[in-house]
């Protein structure tokens, strides 16, 4: 553990300025593979299946920029990082992009000098408690045993959280979610906190999860979204439009199903400019006409990609919620493609 | 006087250098030195440059802001306002704190087994055997993982507290539960209370209390102890004039015991015990599962370490010493303890420092199990808030060689006193 920790620092220190130059894309183009930064395994946003292809709907922006840089979705790396060291991955070049349901928060961006690009999710802490154990509200888990996750915006909220509403706990800090699982199942902790949909991915893994109650309390704001390191305007903007492109998709009605037909050709301008039959917005980023096209038909736009992995029809059962299109009442939103 | 004229100086040629073998040594060292140096050199360049690269540089003042996040085991007083510095105190704290548990516990059984192994008894010396083997053929990081997942996989739940399926131990003095065991903790009821000290020091980061009651109760119980080696030395005296000794031994346990039970009678010294109450058990001593299984995994590790050197530095023992005692009437016991075991000590001593160290050092092994040591705090979450790896690893460098350094230092003049000295 010590030794990979001081390892990090070492490559962060040591190697970084070759990774950092920018020409990220070139990289990438040149390896012919993308490294992705994913977690550890949280079902529905990142986990190796039964043939180890990792799937989720983090997975799923993975995928959208290596179809849309590689022209194969496939084309991926992905590295399973920790809340402890995803930074350092990132930071070091070990991989090219994160997409781990990382919150944007304000030292991430501006001291710890990343980029995130956009919002695909947003979060809220919560509480998930044994039904057994009889608690109805965060406010009465004064004393209690609480699992994190370390290296976490959700060890700062928690303590916030406590301390203004003047109540004790008792820490258990924990390095992976499969091991918070773990603790928390054998009692070892009586409340397990992370973003909400963090709890029901985790949940839904359970044997039982009808014997465990997600309490009403949401304490922050969890703005998750990929990000990039800061300094390499060229591969941010390539990230930051490709998310863009499959909202934008959502709301203008492109699916995995009809983009073959939409990509002939339509009256609407902006779904022609995304898919590359007017205009050339692929050549301002250095790439080919079909960059979006590609990225949308490889998993899907974001709705799609939501309700595949971690809709109401999935184990996980996340509604729409803030997430919907803004036309719905949601925050979803892309800036237009122009 | 001598009239011997120096033989005429030889000038110096540069070829010398090489040639001649009084120059050629410094020559390679000094060769040496300078490739050693430019490697370092360019190191801290390259490092620093990177750096500038990322945009970063090396400054140590996130180390006055508030840390932000909580810790469970406090020596001290810490809340999330504290400043990173104090919870790298705070882990510091729990570094030491294992460091001397597992030394004591380390070299009591480890003085045990060895001893033990060396028994005539066939069994008794095989049974240690195999602890030993078992013990030191095993990464102790694996030894640490495995005893946290039994105390927390097999120990009684909370909820089976509740529920009456499991009982406290001793009277409902002791509960052991997979988040830890619950102790009875020693409390005063006319407590003097605490001195703090360093208070107002970098923004409060490094100020602790210390216990009057404590200090007190020391100072009698030591008071005590000199008291009655006086009593000895009397003893000796009367015994070298008239060759009878008294007996001075309820004399001497009772100025020791008698005052240091006055004093706890005095600050209304009792037992605190814990209670289930809420969610936790409240009250009484915490000893998380994670201090235990790091405890206990690194002291039965190096028990095994030492426990070689204990059989070694009593084997070098020459066997005429032995002999020569029993000739003189001594009981084994009595030669273990008088001839054999001082002898040993000296030769033990070295190997055992080391050992020490060892133990000091895998205490960083705390993560794997979340024990909040300094490499837990601030290597692991301050580390991870502020995004400050260079700093906070050579912070934690620094640290450890501190902690070794001192624990050697210590060590060597202790044993540079009994040494044996030779003429
Ligand atoms: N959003 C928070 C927490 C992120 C986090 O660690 N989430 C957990 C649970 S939602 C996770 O992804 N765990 C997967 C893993 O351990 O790899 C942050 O960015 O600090």
């Amino acid at each position: 553990m010590k030794k990979s920790v001081f390892f990090g620092a070492l490559t962060v220190a040591s190697l970084a300025a070759g990774a950092v130059a920018a020409g990220t894309m070139d990289d990438v183009k040149a390896r012919g593979k993308l490294n992705c930064g994913v977690s550890t395994g949280l079902v529905g946003f990142a986990a190796p299946d039964a043939n180890g292809t990792w799937n989720g709907f983090d997975v799923g922006v993975c995928r959208a920029v290596a179809a849309a840089v590689l022209g194969d979705p496939t084309a991926i790396e992905f590295v399973p990082t920790t809340g402890k060291t995803r930074f350092t991955a990132l930071a070091s070049g070990e991989v090219d992009m994160l997409a781990r349901n990382t919150t944007w928060t304000f030292t991430r961006d501006v001291d710890l000098k990343f980029e995130f690009v956009g919002v695909n999710y947003y979060d809220g802490q919560g509480f998930m408690a044994p039904k057994s154990l009889g608690v109805t509200s965060a406010k009465d888990l004064d004393g209690a045993t609480v699992c994190i996750q370390t290296g976490t915006t959700t060890e700062l909220n928690l303590a916030d959280f406590f301390r203004s509403n003047n109540m004790s706990y008792e820490p258990v800090p924990i390095e992976t979610n499969a091991e918070a699982q773990q603790q928390y199942l054998s009692g070892a902790c009586d409340v397990l906190t992370t973003d909400a949909s963090g709890l029901a991915a985790t949940r839904a893994s359970f044997e039982n999860p009808k014997d465990h109650v997600i309490l009403p309390e949401i304490i922050s704001k969890e703005p998750l979204g990929p990000l990039v390191r800061h300094g390499d305007n060229q591969w941010g903007d390539l990230v930051r439009w490709t998310l863009n492109a499959l909202i934008s998709a959502e709301e203008l009605g492109i699916t995995s199903a009809n983009i073959d037909e939409l990509a002939k050709g339509t009256n609407n301008p902006e779904i022609n400019r995304i898919l590359g039959t007017e205009g050339d917005l692929g050549a301002m980023l250095g790439l080919d006409k079909q960059w979006a096209y590609r990225a949308i038909k490889a998993g899907g736009n974001y709705g799609e990609l939501f309700e595949k992995n971690i809709g109401e029809n999935t184990p996980i059962g996340l509604a729409r919620g803030l997430n919907a299109q803004w036309k719905d009442g949601g925050l979803i939103y892309s800036p237009p493609f122009r | 006087m001598t009239t011997l004229t120096d033989p005429p100086k030889a000038s110096f040629r540069l070829s010398m250098l090489i040639y001649d073998s009084r120059y050629r040594s410094i020559t390679i060292q000094v060769v040496a030195l300078i490739g050693f140096l430019i490697g370092i050199a360019w190191l801290v360049n390259n490092t620093l440059q990177n750096l500038d690269a990322l945009g970063k540089t090396i400054e140590f003042g996130f180390l006055k802001d508030p840390s932000g996040y909580d810790i469970n085991q406090r020596l001290i007083e810490y809340t999330s306002r504290s400043t990173h510095a104090r919870a790298a105190f705070v882990g510091l704290l729990n570094t030491l704190l294992v460091a001397v548990m597992g030394c004591v516990l380390a070299t009591t059984i480890g003085v045990f087994v060895g001893v033990m192994r060396l028994s005539k008894n066939w069994l008794v010396a095989k049974v240690m055997t195999v602890y030993v083997e078992t013990l030191r053929n095993v990464p102790v990081l694996l030894w640490i993982v495995f005893l946290m997942a039994i105390l927390s996989e097999t120990m009684p739940k909370l909820k089976d507290y509740k529920t009456g399926a499991a009982n406290m131990l001793f009277g409902n003095s002791i509960a052991i539960t997979n988040r830890g065991v619950y102790v009875p903790e020693p409390l005063f009821s006319r407590s003097l209370g605490d001195v703090t000290v360093l208070k107002g020091i970098y923004n409060d980061s490094f100020y602790f209390g210390v216990s009057l009651d404590l200090i007190a109760i020391l100072a009698v119980f030591i008071g005590g102890l000199l008291i009655s080696k006086l009593i000895k030395r009397r003893a000796d005296v009367i015994q070298a004039a008239t060759g009878d000794r008294p007996a001075t031994w309820y004399l001497r346990l009772g100025v020791i015991v008698v005052p240091t039970l006055i004093v706890l009678i005095l600050l209304g010294f009792h037992l605190g015990f814990p209670e289930l109450k809420g969610f936790n058990f409240r009250g009484g001593i915490h000893m998380r599962n994670s201090l235990v299984a790091l405890w206990i995994a690194l002291s039965l590790y190096t028990a095994a370490f030492i426990a070689e050197i204990v059989r070694a530095g009593i084997m070098a023992i020459s066997k005429g010493q032995t002999e020569a005692a029993a000739a003189l009437g001594l009981r084994a016991n009595k030669i273990m303890s008088l001839v054999v075991l001082p002898q040993a000590l000296r030769i033990i001593f070295p190997p055992l420092i080391s050992q020490y160290l060892n133990l000091t050092k895998n205490t960083s092994l705390a993560i794997a199990v979340g024990y909040m040591d300094i490499t837990g705090t601030l290597g692991g979450i301050t580390m991870n808030q502020t995004g400050r790896e260079l700093e906070c690893v050579l912070l934690l460098m620094l640290i450890y060689l501190v902690i070794s350094l001192s624990i050697s230092s210590v060590m060597n003049w202790y044993n540079e006193r009994v040494k044996l000295t030779e003429r």
